[in-house]
């Protein structure tokens, strides 16, 4: 059980000490699955002024405020309240609640008006509305907060991602600039190519970011049309033709003459070409991937197959997640940005579909989008 | 100029490849035969036949306390080999030590820590104060 403190602003003392009595003993058992109870700790204070005094040290969980004071309205106190960011659900009570105060009191913050005279069912009817409201409050605030601290994380990670290969470039800079490097054009080649790679490595990093950046905020306007799996999965092995070949990797495609399917070229082209990459990059020498394209009973699906390095349960279970990138001796020295399959997923997303991955060690991996039809922008938060 | 061995023989180890080149580049333009290393097992086999004057380690390379772990190994095989660690662990995690004291250095197991990023002339220095004749003094806090 928890107890909700209560401060109750009137200037009668009849009227206070009937509050305190219906309240101190009262509980509230909400329906929800939690079944959480509450019961009521009641403060009171006998004008405008005394309340604010009190919200200045200590804050209530719920005030009960009386419209008409002596010296500071109800009105005056919701204003200062607000001034003051004193952020206290608020219930007025008042024996004239006309329109326009009602307005002015909702404006300045009020939740609710619990009408002079009332019984004591009133009170407690408006008081449980009171608790339930206070709850989904602070349960959208949680959200928000815990929404924020992820959105902290993500920047201070991306900084860190940035500043590394930063530092590398100017480590590079700096010997052609001190003259370490010597006068061999072959060395001072090696060094600039290191640098240009970093550089590439971090323009690559800003793409993924730009694109998932206009995916979560779906401030791009999709140009949906019919458009060929088939064709568009030959344009990305094609893309990706001179890295498969730079590591002896043979990529196949196995689809149908024609994969129709309503969709964005473009966001099918990050999804393929994500997948593609991946499988080129994690795979062996020598090895090989195979692209299949296959009718699902709800649209199609894309398998991305490879005779990779594979990965462990453990290692799967965080692969979509954002920056995330799989560190063993194996992955080391493979350049990436982490963002690739949290983009996939997302997108995928888009299409009422999914991501899946099976994978063993030493083996290989495959993935599997599954597409339905293209949803209406937003994603699930 | 210096008074470190002009020929001295410097481990440097790093999972960093970047890391690596540029300081084995500016090493090699000092005047020292570098040899490198981009794990803990690979700088342990490498030590032993290359017999370095220093070794120059990262902390955090696949297991974030190799550098420990390597640093202690080093010095039991090869008594008398200063080692300089090098981490990007205050940056990281604003965690910051320096072995100030003998027993600092002894728990830490490195006669120098520098906070990557590292100037190549305070690299410099270190390795020349660890390299010179007489008694190893005391790491200074660095500034």
């Amino acid at each position: 059980m928890d107890t909700l403190r209560v401060l109750v602003v009137d200037d009668e003392t009849g009227m206070r000490l009937a509050v305190a009595r219906v309240l101190n003993t009262y509980t509230v058992r909400l329906n929800d699955p939690d079944e959480r109870v509450f019961n009521f700790a009641v403060e009171t204070a006998e004008s405008g002024e005394d309340a604010l005094g009190r919200l200045a040290t200590s804050v209530p969980d719920l005030l009960l405020l009386d419209m008409k004071l002596p010296g500071m309205s109800g009105l005056d106190v919701l204003r200062e309240m607000r001034e003051r960011r004193h952020d206290v659900l608020t219930v007025m009570i008042t024996a004239y609640a006309t329109l326009e105060t009602a307005i002015e009191a909702t404006k300045s913050g009020a939740h609710d008006f619990l009408p002079k005279p009332f019984t004591p069912e009133d009170l407690r009817v408006a008081v449980r509305r009171a608790v339930r409201h206070l709850l989904v409050q602070r349960e959208a605030r949680r959200l928000a907060e815990e929404k924020r601290q992820v959105r902290f994380q993500f920047i201070s990670v991306l900084g860190h991602e940035l500043k590394a290969p930063l530092a590398a470039v100017e480590g590079f800079l700096q010997i052609l600039k001190d003259g370490s490097a010597g006068s061999d054009p072959a060395v001072i080649a090696n060094v600039v190519d290191r640098a240009l790679t970093r550089t590439e490595g971090m323009r690559k990093l800003i793409v993924d970011l730009l694109n998932l950046t206009r995916i979560e905020s779906g401030q791009k306007r999709r140009e949906l049309g019919e458009i060929d799996l088939r064709e568009a999965a030959l344009a990305s092995i094609e893309t990706l033709a001179s890295a498969a070949g730079g590591r002896g990797v043979t990529v196949a495609l196995h689809a149908p003459d024609r994969a129709l399917f309503v969709a964005d070229r473009g966001e099918l082209d990050i999804i393929l070409n994500n997948l593609v990459s991946n499988a080129v990059k994690y795979n062996r020498e020598g090895g090989r991937v195979d692209v299949s394209i296959e009718p699902s009973p709800t649209g199609w699906s894309i398998r991305v197959t490879d005779t990779g390095i594979g990965m462990t349960p453990e290692d799967r279970g965080r692969l979509f997640e954002e920056f995330v990138r799989i560190k063993n001796d194996q992955t080391r020295r493979i350049p990436g940005t982490g963002l690739g399959l949290s983009i996939v997923k997302k997108l995928a997303q888009l299409y009422a579909g999914a991501v899946t991955v099976t994978s063993e060690p030493g083996v290989g991996s495959t993935f599997t989008v599954t597409l339905s039809a293209p949803t209406s922008r937003s994603l699930p938060s | 100029m210096t008074s470190a061995s002009p020929r001295a023989r410097v481990l440097l180890v790093d999972d960093d490849e970047d890391f690596l080149f540029q300081h084995r580049i500016q090493l090699e333009h000092s005047g020292f035969d570098v040899k490198t290393a981009t794990n803990r097992t690979d700088a342990e086999s490498l030590a032993a036949e290359f017999q370095p004057d220093l070794a120059i380690v990262d902390l955090m390379m696949e297991q974030h306390d190799d550098g420990f772990v390597l640093s202690h190994h080093l010095k039991r095989r090869h008594p008398g080999l200063p080692v300089i660690m090098v981490t990007a662990v205050t940056a990281e995690t604003g965690l910051s030590f320096a072995p100030a004291s003998p027993a600092e250095r002894s728990w830490v197991g490195a006669d120098a820590v520098l906070a990557k990023p590292i100037r190549f002339e305070q690299l410099r220095r270190e390795i020349d104060r660890l390299l010179a004749p007489g008694p190893p003094a005391i790491a200074g806090p660095e500034d």
